[in-house]
């Protein structure tokens, strides 16, 4: 009777080892944070849950960065600990607000090794926020800045894509990225980012995405909070509303095979028809996506 | 390393010892039942996981799989996508010249697998038969599958598997090229070869193995035609169909950026899949279309619907010594299979249900050609089936699995055969430990119990027809 009631608990114990500890292991305390994005509120243990499935591998066990596949990346993952974010509606060196981080989950970094996660439900997305920001003391000591408010957009005119084209000489915008946006200026092989790493400036003559969006809204907000972690500073205080909106219809004039009713302007001129066309790449296709 | 190795020793141990005993256990259940053995086969892997493309992104199997290989709906969103992340870094050219995008999969096992009434000789009358359990048990191993698949150059995606049975023998289990995102638009995606069905319930990444439970009982349910008895032996539909087979043709596929949206047509060659045209030159249409939304905090559900509608010959227009000359299958009957399925998510818990309809033609339900009269009272046998699977992923390292299939006859091909003859109900048990999550390679501690009736489908007596399997299995690939 005893030895069949010293199996029963072996049997037991046996079961509670293979369905119950795996899951106690996971189930540690996790800060309790909250965000709210429009109708969701996450909540960190969920989102613990959520980072443990998606993210780790990348990002780490500590958010730090240096998940195990870190040192294949030639970007690396963002570090949660630092809190130093890329994509912000905020001014530079504030903490983005929740929708800002919501947005990049969502809409993942183009040219980098972090996809779109928009199948992911928003319930989900806002719990990651809600985790993602226990790694870092600065939510609780600060408060995110005060978002960038942005103008309505001026009517699309030759004379703004011009004037435009003077300010990305004025600012030196070409020493980064090049006259052509091809992101092969002069400075740009001496540039790195706050992890130490070499980081090429922007390429505006392949794709259609920016790093932070895809509108002329979001490029308005790239360069004017600037991105953090970047050689990439905010000219939010040397550039006024009207100019900037001048540099974004510029801008994408660059993106020359990614027709934009800007591009379509610019090439009706004669300048810019020659510009375009010089720009246009050329040659066998590899296979990339740039034709 | 001298402060660590504790650490290391007692976290591998609670895995190790949790999974050896759970292993023993369920070794001296089984050692426990003493009834006699024998040889039953046992079915190739089926199931697609990839650690090519964990490595190929840097992300863990946990990433695209809810427990590897069902996927979650972000992998299903990737596969949809043509194996793509969409961030402009999908081409080869931008990989290491020394990635090969290729991963083999196999599965060392123990299994045990049990039939209450198979036909054997009669010792006692020469020539003559009777009904036997047949067990058989012991160490064995599955197929090996080598998975080749990824992108060619963005938006042209490929999946070349040769798979073989646990003696070596290869097939192609897939092989296709897709243009992916055509005109720009991720609702027009075009795929050429031989390829899953868009199931949204994947035969090819289901969660069991045994022999009982590595398919899905409705995907390859035909009815049986006539009972068994002493004097005429059971006989079954001649032609070969499986919705969860592999089909050889083309498939239109759509879906919305995030993947809530779904639908695909495809168009088939008539042949379940087999290469080399060998029977018609009809061909099937497989159509599927899902929507996905979500309540609240419990997560992503998903509801859709399936349609099937084939052909298959009934006999040959030559033969050669009494066998038909492959592709000249003519008298083609019809058949179809239409479902609808939901996927609810609940958290941590998933159900998938089916409701599944098949109808045959009374040629084919009768194994009667074209060109013959039917026999008498041979009518189109048609059936209801329903699946109900539950699976529980406390953490990404282990997923509990639980499955019912009923499948109910609603006209037999002969009236005069029971009315629930070839009902089947199989149920099934398992679990999938992952010891290890990484991007590099996968490994699955496999417990399961499966278990099958079929009504009346005892060859001789006509009597329920009862199998079970057990399997514990290291499933692993890399």
């Amino acid at each position: 009777m005893r030895t069949l009631k010293t199996k029963s608990i072996r049997i037991f114990l046996a079961l509670l080892g293979v369905f119950v500890l795996p899951g106690l292991a996971a189930a540690q305390q996790t800060q309790q944070v909250e965000t709210h994005i429009g109708k969701w509120t996450g909540h960190a243990d969920t989102g613990k849950q959520l980072y443990f499935r998606y993210c780790w591998g990348c990002h780490g066990f500590r958010g730090d960065g240096t998940g195990e596949n870190a040192p294949y990346l030639n970007i690396l993952p963002r570090n949660f600990v630092a809190a130093t974010f890329k994509c912000r509606s905020t001014p530079t060196g504030t903490l983005p607000i929740d929708q800002d981080l919501y947005n990049t989950i969502e809409r993942g970094i183009v040219n980098s090794a972090m996809p779109s996660w928009i199948t992911l439900t928003g319930q989900n997305r806002a719990d990651l926020i809600a985790f993602i920001k226990t790694f870092s003391p600065r939510w609780l000591t600060e408060k995110p800045g005060e978002p960038l408010h942005v103008p309505a957009e001026p009517k699309l005119t030759v004379d703004s894509i011009k004037r435009g084209q003077a300010l990305f000489q004025k600012l030196e915008c070409w020493k980064c990225h090049g006259q052509e946006g091809r992101g092969d200026g002069p400075s740009a092989s001496t540039l790195t980012d706050n992890n130490d790493q070499p980081i090429r400036p922007f390429n505006f003559a392949v794709g259609s995405r920016f790093k932070c969006g895809t509108t002329n809204e979001d490029l308005y907000k790239i360069f004017n909070t600037g991105v953090d972690g970047t050689p990439m500073p905010s000219f939010a205080d040397v550039v006024k509303p009207d100019e900037a909106w001048d540099l974004v219809h510029y801008l994408r004039t660059l993106q020359v095979t990614h027709k934009s009713p800007e591009l379509t302007m610019w090439e009706s001129t004669k300048e810019g028809a020659a510009l375009v066309a010089a720009a246009k790449p050329h040659g066998t296709p590899t296979g990339s996506g740039v034709r | 390393m001298s402060e660590r190795a504790p650490g290391i020793v007692t976290k591998h141990l609670s895995w190790l010892l949790s999974g050896l005993l759970l292993s023993f256990i369920l070794f001296a259940l089984v050692l426990a039942d003493s009834r006699p053995a024998s040889a039953l086969p046992f079915p190739a892997a089926q199931v697609r996981p990839l650690p090519a493309f964990a490595r190929k992104y840097g992300m863990p199997c946990s990433a695209c799989h809810l427990g590897w290989p069902m996927l979650s709906p972000f992998g299903q969103a990737f596969k949809d996508n043509g194996y793509q992340m969409g961030n402009d870094r999908d081409a080869p050219i931008y990989q290491d010249p020394g990635y090969w995008p290729v991963t083999f999969r196999i599965t060392p096992i123990w299994h045990r697998d049990s039939t209450n009434r198979v036909a054997v000789d009669d010792p006692a009358n020469p020539g003559g038969s009777l009904e036997a359990r047949i067990t058989t048990t012991g160490f064995d191993w599955t197929g090996l599958d080598f998975h080749a698949a990824g992108t060619l150059a963005k938006n042209i995606s490929f999946y070349v598997l040769p798979s073989s049975d646990n003696t070596g023998a290869f097939h192609f289990e897939s092989v296709w090229g897709r243009l992916d995102n055509l005109f720009g638009s991720s609702w027009f995606n075009v795929k050429m070869g031989k390829f899953e069905l868009d199931n949204l319930l994947s035969e090819k990444r289901i969660l069991t193995l045994s022999s009982v439970s590595g398919t899905y009982a409705n995907y390859h349910f035909q009815p049986l035609v006539t009972p068994g008895s002493a004097t005429n032996p059971l006989i079954a539909e001649s032609y070969t169909f499986g919705i969860g087979d592999n089909q050889v043709g083309v498939e239109v596929m759509g879906h919305s950026k995030d993947d809530r949206t779904r639908y695909s047509a495809s168009l088939l060659s008539s042949n379940d899949g087999s290469p080399g045209l060998p029977t018609s030159r009809a061909y099937d249409g497989f159509f599927t279309a899902s929507q996905a939304f979500e309540i609240g905090s419990l997560g992503l559900q998903r509801v859709g619907g399936f349609a099937y509608l084939g052909e298959a010959p009934t006999f040959y227009q030559y033969s050669q010594g009494g066998v038909g000359v492959p592709g000249t299958g003519i008298g083609n009957k019809s058949f179809y299979r239409l479902g609808l399925i939901g996927q609810w998510y609940l958290r941590k818990v998933d159900i998938t249900t089916m409701f599944f309809h098949g109808w045959d033609s009374a040629f084919l339900g009768s194994n009667t050609a074209a060109n013959q009269p039917l026999p008498t009272g041979a009518q189109s046998p048609t059936w209801n089936g329903g699946l109900f699977e539950t699976h529980f992923t406390p953490s990404p390292q282990l997923v509990l699995i639980n499955r019912y299939e009923l499948i109910r006859m609603s006209r037999q091909v002969f009236a005069s055969n029971p009315s629930n003859f070839g009902d089947m109900d199989v149920l099934t048990v398992g679990y999938r430990y992952y010891p290890f999550i990484s991007s590099r390679a996968g490994f699955a501690f496999h417990n399961e119990f499966a278990i099958q009736r079929q009504r009346g489908a005892a060859p001789i007596t006509g009597l329920d027809l009862t199998t079970s399997s057990l399997l514990v299995g290291f499933d692993f690939d890399f």
